[in-house]
């Protein structure tokens, strides 16, 4: 018998109550998921009552409810965006013909290939922070890596959602798998490198949900243009989730930059070991950081030439960032892309046809867009006086997908020795020196309203709560 | 259309370029499309923006829920917002609202209604009389005259409240609690225009100030400093403190077609204000008060929290201690007396939970006016209290929403 209340325990818009194939498939698969969240969730954190944002439905009224919770009783609910009315395939070699309801045929095997990879992602990321709440600089942040915890639970039951209402038996087992990888794991890792990165400290947590949960923000994107309608649905409503992640480093990023600067001002001091003395982090630091997160993120958007995606575009299963906003004949034939290769020691431009540059065509959306928000850190450094400014590195740094992935790129985008490059990574990576110094700062800041050294309090609290506000509820 | 644009404010909704992080959820999510984009900044078109708030939960940062009170014709353009680094200051003008309580609904023509965030309701109660509305307008007002002004709180408290008393002879001028009228100070602002339009509420039942007299009263605050403690002079409200008996007043209204007492004999009164968000509270309370003198029977309990810094800055303080308890559950919340414990409205709200959620359970109406502030914590109380007594607040806050006893005004 069902131990499950689904209307209740699984607030849902794919009318779950009534699919008794689903029920039976989830049946088998919840308890196998929380046993997961036990032994791979949050660390020491099952007692604790979290104030946690639930979305009840998709409409504006329903999707933010506010309340405190245990995270293992948080309602994990399955959404999709509302439906589009006659929605049509808008690009490629069916561009113009309905979106379809069901699988096509003759797509299962990529369609499911898409799907795994963008789920394995979720509870990787999970497995990713599952420590961080021992060292959280303040009740107000870590509530906010508790929010993003169960969203990205919710984002793995999204996708295990589709695997087992339209992939059948093949679909139960890759949900199965799902549950089975782990971050890090040298046997069963995550599919995607930089999701088998560890996140040790919350320098590097603000990074990753800056630079690689923006990946998330543009696959989702050219997901949720797809031809096949749940899947554009699933990932429309998990953007408005992603969008939290993103708020979650930059604005960590800027309150880690703004209370660097304060100290430097307080003290006149700029010298970065001064700096680290005073129990900050220096700006170089970040710096390092940054181009590590950002180099390994962008690795995640795949070879800079690509036919799978060539395939992805023209069968109508994954379409470009704002694909429907461009001014194009969303065909692409004929078209051409500039990619960046090394010819004779030198970074060149060469022309390759659009479709089989796909990837490098997301790459491209991503890299402006997380430029604009590194703008949004200089201004921060800008106000504060300071004329240090972070940059984001050559996209062709430290890469090991692709063209570059065997160079020695420096992060002004020169071509450089071996030992050169050993000579001068420290400077442009995170060193294990860095790495223990980040980690020396890191001490658990639990009283409400109250910051760790290292780190300027938020500009708002939560949904209008102050700063002060007991987010977390420690039992 | 009854005013000029020229005085007609918009509350014109802000999105902050410090804060947000551009992830385009409230673009997607706006359902009337005033909300776009450039590669600097995203923004709301004054034009298409309706108010409705349905951006304000899904955004993550806070940074959309910005709201500045504007005269119309100088709402910020799209080319303004889109070249801002940081919001702009909140303009002069609105200075003056906290002691202008905007109108509820529309009734003010041309103008947006205020958004709280705790949604309330659009109607008046089944029961509440009809009112008259938009009888003057700022073309062409009515002339009151002033037939007495009192200082309300005690001659050293920090802030001045006035009880105003405003006679209309024999000119048509009907109103009903809750209900708001304009005031214009005569002269001109630094830039050599007419002052914007303040809102009032009236404290006096519908019978006047003094029964069976054509004349109303105001609770007004003057206005000294604004929200940041900085200096500043109110224009209408040290107009309003310091007119003297005699003195003649223009008038516009009457505004609010929503937020009116129930007539029916059995309907409980919850009543939560700060303040000079007294003024409607005290005009329900009065005339409930006449009704059960001339034994009226009224079976319909009046609850109050009222909150203030300290008792001597509470207006109407020494009236209210006068009323017996069987008539109103009175319950006073300062935040600010030496050597006691700060209260909040919310506290009290907290403290009288069995009584409360009793009420809550019975044919009640809910009045809330005061600093905007006040909404989460009053909120949040409600809803602990309907937990700890097995009611589910969300979904009594939504039907007491379309049922019309649920009625926020807060500035």
């Amino acid at each position: 018998m069902s131990t499950i209340d689904y209307n209740e325990t699984i607030p849902n818009n794919v009318n779950l109550s009534e699919d008794k194939t689903l029920q039976r498939a989830l049946e088998h698969w919840q308890p196998n998921y929380l046993n997961w969240w036990r032994d791979m969730g949050p660390t020491g954190s099952t007692g604790h009552d979290v104030y946690l944002r639930t979305a009840i439905n998709v409409t504006p009224e329903g999707w933010a409810h506010f309340g405190h919770v245990k995270m293992p009783d948080y309602r994990w609910g399955i959404f999709m965006a509302q439906a589009e009315e006659n929605r049509k395939i808008n690009f490629g070699e069916n561009k113009g013909r309905d979106a379809w309801q069901d699988i096509p045929g003759e797509h299962r095997a990529n369609l499911r290939r898409i799907i795994v990879t963008q789920g394995d992602t979720e509870p990787a990321s999970v497995e990713q922070q599952r420590h961080l709440g021992l060292t959280a600089p303040s009740q107000y942040d870590l509530r906010n890596l508790f929010q993003i915890n169960v969203e990205e639970g919710r984002h793995l039951w999204a996708m295990v959602y589709l695997l087992h209402k339209y992939f059948g038996r093949d679909g139960r087992e890759e949900a199965e798998a799902l549950l089975q990888r782990n971050s890090g794991d040298t046997d069963n890792p995550r599919i995607l490198e930089a999701f088998n990165e560890e996140t040790p400290d919350w320098l590097a947590f603000y990074m990753f949900t800056y630079f690689t949960d923006r990946d998330g923000k543009f696959q989702l994107n050219a997901l949720a243009e797809s031809g096949f309608d749940p899947l554009s649905r699933t990932c429309r409503f998990m953007l408005t989730e992603e969008a939290h992640h993103m708020f979650v480093g930059e604005s960590g990023i800027s309150r880690v930059i703004q209370r660097t600067c304060e100290v430097m001002r307080q003290y006149g001091i700029e010298d970065p070991e001064q700096v680290r003395a005073k129990g900050v982090i220096d700006l170089p630091t970040i710096q390092r950081y940054l181009n590590f997160h950002f180099s390994v993120t962008i690795d995640l958007f795949g070879a800079d030439q690509s036919s799978n995606a060539a395939n992805f575009y023209n069968s109508g299963l994954k379409g470009r960032y704002e694909e429907t906003k461009r001014d194009d004949d969303h065909l692409l034939k004929g078209q051409s892309y500039r990619l960046i290769e090394v010819s004779n020691g030198a970074l060149v431009e060469k022309e390759v046809p659009m479709l089989n540059a796909l990837n490098e065509v997301l790459r491209d959306d991503y890299i402006r867009d997380s430029v604009a928000g590194v703008g949004r850190w200089n201004r921060v450094l800008e106000k504060a006086g300071q004329s240090f400014r972070m940059v984001t590195p050559h996209k062709a740094f430290n890469r090991h997908i692709g063209g570059f992935s065997n160079m020695r790129i420096s992060p002004e985008g020169q071509v450089i020795s071996e030992a050169e490059w050993l000579s001068k990574v420290r400077n442009w990576l995170p060193s294990e020196e860095d790495r223990a110094f980040v980690a020396s700062l890191m001490g658990r800041v639990i009283e409400p309203g109250k910051m760790a050294n290292w780190i300027a309090p938020p500009p708002v609290g939560v949904n209008r709560q102050p700063v002060d506000f007991d987010y977390v509820r420690f039992n | 259309m009854n005013a000029s644009d020229s005085i007609i404010l918009l509350r014109q909704h802000l999105i902050d370029p410090e804060i947000c992080i551009r992830c385009n959820t409230c673009e997607e999510t706006c359902p009337v499309d005033a909300i776009t984009h450039d590669s600097r900044n995203y923004v709301v078109d004054a034009d298409k923006c309706n108010g409705c708030e349905a951006c304000v939960s899904p955004c993550p940062t806070g940074s959309i829920d910005h709201w500045h009170v504007v005269p119309k014709t100088q709402a910020y353009s799209l080319q303004e917002q889109f070249g801002w680094d940081e919001l702009p200051p909140q303009q002069a003008a609105p200075l003056e609202t906290p002691d202008a309580i905007r109108p509820s609904g529309n009734a003010l023509p041309g103008e947006m209604p205020a958004a709280p965030s705790a949604s309330s309701s659009t109607h008046a109660p089944w029961s509440a009389a009809h009112p008259y509305l938009n009888l003057y307008s700022l073309k062409e007002p009515v002339t009151a005259t002033v037939a007495g002004n009192f200082r309300l709180t005690a001659e050293d408290a920090e802030s001045d409240i006035r009880h105003l008393v405003l006679d209309f002879g024999t000119q048509f001028f009907p109103l009903l609690e809750g209900q708001s009228i304009g005031i214009i100070a005569p002269g001109t602002d630094a830039a050599g225009k007419p002052h914007y339009l303040r809102m009032y509420s009236v404290a006096s039942p519908r019978d006047g100030e003094r029964e069976g007299y054509n004349n109303l009263s105001l609770t007004v605050k003057r206005v000294v400093q604004d929200h940041e403690g900085n200096a500043v002079r109110g224009v209408a409200s040290n107009y309003l403190c310091d007119l003297q008996k005699g003195d003649t007043v223009q008038v516009s209204g009457p505004f609010g077609a929503n937020y009116l007492m129930p007539n029916h004999a059995n309907a409980h009164l919850l009543m939560i204000c700060t303040g000079t968000g007294s003024a409607p509270m005290r005009a329900m309370t009065e005339h409930r008060r006449r009704q059960t003198a001339k034994a009226q029977a009224q079976s319909g309990k009046l609850m109050l929290f009222f909150g203030a810094r300290k008792p001597e800055e509470l207006p109407y303080f020494g009236p209210l201690r006068k009323l017996p308890q069987e008539f109103i559950d009175i319950h006073l919340a300062f935040s600010r007396v030496p050597d006691q414990p700060r209260a909040w409205v919310q506290d009290k709200i907290r403290e009288a939970g069995p009584a409360v959620s009793q009420l809550l359970r019975e044919d009640t109406y809910i009045y809330i006016c005061g600093l905007k502030g006040m909404e989460t914590g009053v909120m949040e109380a409600l809803r602990d209290i309907c937990k700890e007594a097995g009611m589910d607040w969300p979904s009594l806050h939504q039907q007491m929403v379309k049922q019309g006893r649920f009625h926020v005004e807060t500035y």
